[in-house]
């Protein structure tokens, strides 16, 4: 029971606190105290009808216990955006009396004046209700290191005046980027190691879109993950990786591919179409059979226009190749500044092999091979070779 | 809050600037002190004319020129009063300096002690 309210509501909870609060330290040890004695209260006396309300008035209540404890509450009182006029009844506050405030708590996670690292790191913390140690095994650093990475984060935050709001209407199709690019980056983290970073970052989407149920970009990035999760048990056979074109469509998640292409349409209803809405779109078409490549090339192409990036285009030429023109897909490869990139040649090889030019193609696969640092990668390139 | 912003140029930045847009940018930089947050700032004289002090052997040691060679140099500052950080940055994203191949460090300053 407690799992499940901690899950559910941690970040909502925590968000009141910080907006009650302004200290994002005093917030968190207050709701975790909130929550111990949830855990203690609920199971004997039943959860409560509000468990919102009960959450933040027993934590804003531990707060200011802290507070007066500490004796500091006549320095801290500047804190606190309203006077305490009593401290609150759990049972009496009507949960959506609480204002929903995550929101703010995510535009100051992911500030662009905290490096990116501790972007991730706090909105794990924050709206995930991850622990250090969990957030430190998801990216392989010690506990020491992620704790030394999220306080200097939340002190950077008190210390600068790092607003807890969300950005006025110019500003915030810069800021709702850098959002998305976080949950983008969580996500992207993938189903490796102890936490599902990609259940956290669906999640994180989710919160958005209901929040920001206007905002296609939103919805576009939130229907692209879970189209791709819908796949995720045919990408890997053991631990290699499996192409689409031989992935198992048994094991394919059908019910979230039509989930993700319903938040997918409602994000085209806005009509404006975004590079997450394009990458939504084509993770779509790739669910698909046949999969239409020609329509997969021409969103590639939009892409590029939006997002102006090499390795777009390096994907629009495999969609040209798949969609029977793999000239065309050599001509767009070879004018690519992307030489370092282990995939232009790796895909280079591919064109060149299927145009017959084998000699040209076992260079490119040698190029790849120099590159790349995956022993993975290493024996199917040289499966590659070899079969030349 | 108070927070400064810390202006630096790269050097030669106006040498290629035509007059009358020199004009220009130094409106720029008089409309942002009139701004009723700025509640302090100003320019120094170019670089050519630091003198850096030091501690070294027996005393201290001045040398001339900057404390150290760096890409962009210290040009001036303003102290502005804002809400929050975001205020500050706006303020910033005004400055010149910034489109001239320079840049704005925003700092908040030490609140004094009561």
């Amino acid at each position: 029971m407690i799992e499940q309210a901690f899950r559910d509501h941690w970040g909502r909870v925590l968000a009141s606190l910080v907006g009650f609060l302004g200290d994002f330290d005093l917030a968190e040890e207050a709701c975790q105290d909130a929550f111990v004695i949830a855990a203690e209260r609920w199971p004997r006396d039943g959860a409560p009808a509000n468990p919102v309300g009960w959450l933040v008035a027993t934590a804003r209540n531990r707060a200011i216990d802290r507070l007066r404890r500490q004796r500091t509450l006549a320095d801290k009182t500047r804190l606190l955006r309203e006077p305490i006029a009593a401290e609150a009844e759990e049972d009496l506050i009507d949960d959506q009396v609480i204002a929903d405030e995550r929101l703010e708590l995510i535009f100051c996670c992911c500030h662009p004046a905290l490096a990116i690292e501790a972007q991730v790191a706090l909105t794990l913390r924050a709206l995930g209700g991850l622990s250090t140690e969990e957030i430190a095994s998801a990216f392989l650093v010690t506990p020491e290191t992620m704790k030394r990475r999220l306080s200097r984060a939340k002190a950077k935050i008190v210390a600068t005046g790092i607003p807890f709001a969300v950005p006025d209407g110019h500003r915030l199709p810069d800021r709702l980027a850098a959002v998305l690019a976080v949950v983008y980056l969580i996500f992207n983290e993938g189903y490796g190691g102890r936490v599902d970073l990609a259940a956290q970052a669906i999640r994180l989407g989710r919160e958005l879109a209901q929040l920001m149920p206007d905002e296609s970009e939103v919805l576009g990035l939130l229907a692209m993950m879970v189209l791709a999760d819908a796949r995720r048990e045919a990408r890997l056979s053991g631990d290699q990786l499996v192409l689409l074109a031989d992935q198992d469509r048994s094991l394919w998640d059908f019910e979230r591919i039509d989930e993700g292409r319903s938040i997918l349409d409602r994000a085209l209803a806005l009509r404006r179409r975004g590079s997450y809405v394009l990458q939504a779109a084509i993770a779509s078409l790739h669910c698909s059979d046949p999969v239409d490549w020609p329509q997969i090339a021409a969103l590639y192409g939009e892409l590029i226009a939006a997002t102006g990036s090499p390795v777009v285009a390096l994907n629009r030429g495999v969609a040209l190749a798949q969609a029977g023109f793999p000239e065309a897909a050599i001509e767009l490869v070879d004018g690519l500044e992307l030489d370092g990139y282990r995939y232009l040649h790796s895909t280079r090889g591919e064109l060149l092999v299927r145009l017959d030019r084998p000699e040209e193609a076992r260079a490119a696969y040698q190029r790849a091979l120099e590159l790349t640092t995956s022993e993975r990668e290493r024996q199917f390139l040289s499966r590659r070779v070899a079969e030349l | 809050m108070q927070y400064a912003l810390l202006i630096y140029e790269r050097p030669g930045a106006y040498d290629a600037v035509p007059a009358e847009e020199l004009e220009a940018i130094t409106g720029e930089y008089y409309a942002i002190a009139r701004d009723e947050r700025v509640t302090a700032g100003a320019q120094l004289q170019p670089v050519s004319t630091a003198t850096t002090v030091r501690f070294g052997d027996g005393g201290s040691v001045m040398t001339d020129g900057p404390f150290a060679e760096t890409k962009e140099v210290f040009g001036g500052y303003y102290i502005v009063q804002a809400d929050d950080l975001d205020a500050a940055l706006a303020i910033a994203e005004r400055v010149p300096a910034i489109r001239l191949g320079g840049s704005v460090e925003v700092r908040p300053l030490v609140e004094p002690r009561a």
